[in-house]
């Protein structure tokens, strides 16, 4: 049952994501994106991380695509937009028929050892994801958690400075 | 549970497709768009291996990746409004001023 879910939700993501690449207008491919998104969040909660889910659907279904829609808005861009040329696209489909295959064979063949770490069934039992997830946060990843806020603010103050027309 | 290799292999799938989208389309836009597929493919490797190892380190890492690209959208797309206004288009074939 849970297979026949997730092959579902699986093709429903790849599907909207062809939808973003193909699309003539920019405000459909958006909208396949934040299909997408809510798919790859359905993934994460599959995979015990309900933080994460509320997280992607926040920040990428609410801000990201927001900030996206609006620029298409304030653009006013139509549907003008065509693909490069037949040999762009050959060569576009090779290469990411030669990362697919290149990804898939390492999958196949690749090992991953089975470390055992604190997010076992138990303790996301006992005391939920969202708790372990805050306490490799603020105490292993402190610094770059701070830096990050830095990151924000800097990434503020260029937008600002860029998209002004006379600073 | 399901297997971690199917999340493997749909995120390897999305970032393919990203990397087609990539390729191959003009709009500036629509390419962002697409990194994002990328970045969010990823992502979902992130949290599929950090389930399947028990580890947290993973998630953390999204948490980063996503931080990130907002980021990274705040100012891209402000360099997409600059680039609109110098040359009114947003073809990235247009941006060929440091063109060899």
């Amino acid at each position: 049952m849970e297979i026949l879910f997730f092959l579902f939700v699986a093709f429903v993501a790849v599907g909207s994501g062809v939808f973003v690449v193909t699309c003539k207008n920019p405000v459909n491919s958006a909208i396949a994106l934040v299909n997408t998104f809510f798919c790859l969040a359905t993934c994460y909660v599959m995979l015990d991380a309900p933080f994460m889910a509320a997280i992607q659907l926040i920040v990428y279904a609410g801000a990201i695509m927001v900030l996206i829609i609006f620029v298409i808005m304030l653009l006013n861009i139509g549907t003008v937009d065509v693909v490069k040329s037949s040999h762009a696209v050959a060569g576009g489909a090779l290469m990411s028929v030669l990362v697919a295959v290149q990804v898939l064979y390492m999958l196949n063949r690749g090992e991953v050892a089975n470390i055992e770490g604190p997010m076992t069934e138990s303790a996301i039992l006992e005391f939920g994801h969202t708790e372990l997830l805050a306490r490799s946060l603020f105490t292993e990843f402190l610094l770059p958690f701070e830096l990050t806020a830095i990151l924000l603010l800097v990434a503020i103050v260029g937008a600002i400075v860029l998209a002004k027309r006379d600073v | 549970m399901i297997s971690v290799n199917y999340f493997l292999v749909l995120s390897a799938i999305l970032f393919s497709l990203g990397v087609f989208g990539v390729l191959t389309r003009k709009n500036s836009i629509v390419v962002f768009m697409c990194i994002e597929l990328m970045l969010n493919a990823v992502n979902l490797t992130f949290i599929a291996l950090s389930r399947h190892l028990g580890n947290m380190d993973g998630q953390v890492f999204v948490l980063f990746v996503m931080a990130v690209a907002a980021a990274e959208a705040a100012v891209g797309l402000a360099l997409m409004i600059t680039f609109f206004r110098n040359r009114e288009s947003l073809d990235i074939d247009d941006a060929n001023t440091l063109k060899w």
